[in-house]
């Protein structure tokens, strides 16, 4: 290892739980602690928590918080206090730097969650469209400390420790004091399935961690959030998105409003949309067993189609991935996907695999 | 059944369990509990013949994929068809029920180069 991985305020925590520790995009985090299969169980049908403290916090403020957003973000920033939205981050191209959502404070202060592995250029991409108007940016992600709790249960159990956030709805984000201090709870997830995710300062979130063990919520790692999300058909930034592909061709278009007045990225959109997208994000099931991996190529009537973006063994489906193939192949359409030399054949299948409660 | 004792081994923690002309083949205690969560073993065909150390077969766990060596040389001559049902038997069982495949082997005293157990355990840290 030629470079120091960066600790959360929760690794102590997690290696106490058992966690099985890797780097992640240079972080060290639980890959799993005793079981995937038994984490995704959890969440699936109780509860179970994440340590999601690498992830990015950035606090805009300022008269023109909700212009600067409007522009960053192809989607329509909801601009009623509490409330979140799901957002892209555009190059000029119109293709995606990052997936986010911004969260309402008041009017003139928003709240946006990054990927860990885009805080840097997220923030630095901010600061840059900045400079145009009355705003100021900030970087708070090494400050906080932060917490998935998710599954039916999971709303249920916050609610002992946050009276009233049952109450909070779904993309909506909440001020709380928690241990003497401030911090946010927002009803989000990446596993397709109801929760919260709790922000505390670093100092304070190993004892949210302990309250929520007590309470009997499973730690979970970033194995089971992989086959969570891929089952919620929620993108992986830099595997399925990254800065080669649009929304549109991400399976995303439905995050861009060209209706909206301007945004970075909006004329390169028009263009590539009228002319059309050689290739789309597609899902597929395995109809035999095999794992489909990440790189695996995909066959249609026997020629090579695509790549595999990300790929896992379902509890639930078996054999799920996505990837990018010709835009013409289907829902229905019959392909092959090479796994170890092996041509498995799968469906071309809608998305999400798993229909969710929330 | 093929009790960690009397199997011999290789680095990469495939053992090989000696029943008459044949090599039983599984992987250790160990090494199942490093992958964990082993959900489908894509098993090599019956009547391949296999070189010692040529990979020859696939775990996959819900995380990752792991090549599985042939401890010794020779014809593979039955595979565990349970665990194509069950793949977690490697788990459960990996000296029992959660062998994976049998090999003719072309040179009986190729087992005497492989580690064991003790040898084994000491590359493991055990």
């Amino acid at each position: 290892m030629t470079h120091e991985l960066k600790k959360t305020a929760l690794c102590a925590a997690c290696e106490k739980a058992g966690g099985k520790m890797v780097d992640f995009h240079g972080w060290l985090l639980p890959v799993q602690f005793d079981s995937i299969i038994a984490e995704h169980k959890a969440v699936r049908e109780a509860a179970g928590m994440f340590d999601v403290s690498h992830m990015g916090q950035l606090r805009i403020v300022g008269k023109e918080a909700l212009h600067l957003l409007q522009y960053v973000s192809c989607n329509i920033i909801k601009s009623e206090p509490a409330a979140g939205t799901y957002f892209h981050i555009l190059t000029e191209q119109g293709t995606i730097i990052d997936d986010a959502i911004a969260f309402c404070l008041s009017t003139e202060e928003f709240l946006v969650v990054v990927n860990a592995a885009c805080v840097d250029e997220d923030f630095a991409w901010f600061e840059k469209q900045a400079q145009a108007f009355d705003v100021k940016v900030t970087n708070e992600s090494a400050q906080w400390g932060m917490i998935a709790l998710q599954g039916p249960s999971a709303v249920g159990i916050a609610d002992k420790i946050i009276p009233g956030v049952i109450d909070l709805p779904r993309f909506h984000i909440q001020e709380i004091e928690l241990f003497g201090v401030k911090g946010y709870v927002t009803r989000t997830g990446y596993t397709g399935e109801d929760g919260v995710e709790i922000m505390l300062p670093n100092a304070q979130i190993e004892a949210l961690w302990n309250a929520l063990l007590k309470l009997g919520v499973k730690p979970c790692g970033l194995g089971a959030r992989d086959v969570l999300r891929l089952e919620a058909g929620y993108l992986l930034n830099g595997a399925d998105a990254n800065q080669t592909k649009t929304p549109y061709e991400a399976n995303c278009g439905w995050v861009v409003k060209l209706t909206k007045e301007n945004f970075i990225g909006k004329a390169a959109l028009e263009a590539k949309k009228a002319a059309g997208f050689k290739t789309k994000l597609k899902a597929f099931k395995l109809k035999t067993p095999g794992v489909p991996r990440e790189g695996c190529k995909v066959f249609y009537q026997g020629v090579e189609a695509g790549t595999l973006t990300s790929g896992t063994f379902s509890p639930l489906f078996k054999g799920i991935a996505v990837g990018y193939v010709a835009s013409e192949i289907a829902v229905g359409a019959e392909v092959e996907i090479e796994i170890h030399g092996r041509k498995v054949p799968a469906e071309v299948v809608k998305t999400p695999f798993y229909k969710n409660r929330v | 059944m093929y009790n960690e004792e009397n199997c011999r081994f290789l680095k990469t923690h495939e053992w090989a369990f000696v029943e008459g002309e044949n090599a039983v083949v599984g992987i250790s205690n160990h090494a199942q509990e490093e992958i964990s969560d082993i959900v489908f073993v894509d098993l090599p065909k019956v009547g391949r013949t296999v070189k010692v150390g040529e990979n020859c077969c696939v775990i996959e766990s819900v995380k990752s994929a792991s090549e599985i060596y042939a401890p010794v040389s020779g014809e593979i001559v039955a595979v565990n068809e349970a665990l194509n049902g069950d793949p977690a038997l490697v788990n459960r069982e990996p000296h029992a029920g959660g062998w994976l495949f049998k090999i003719k082997m072309a040179d009986p005293n190729e087992v005497n180069a492989l580690l064991d157990l003790a040898a084994y355990k000491a590359t493991i840290g055990k």
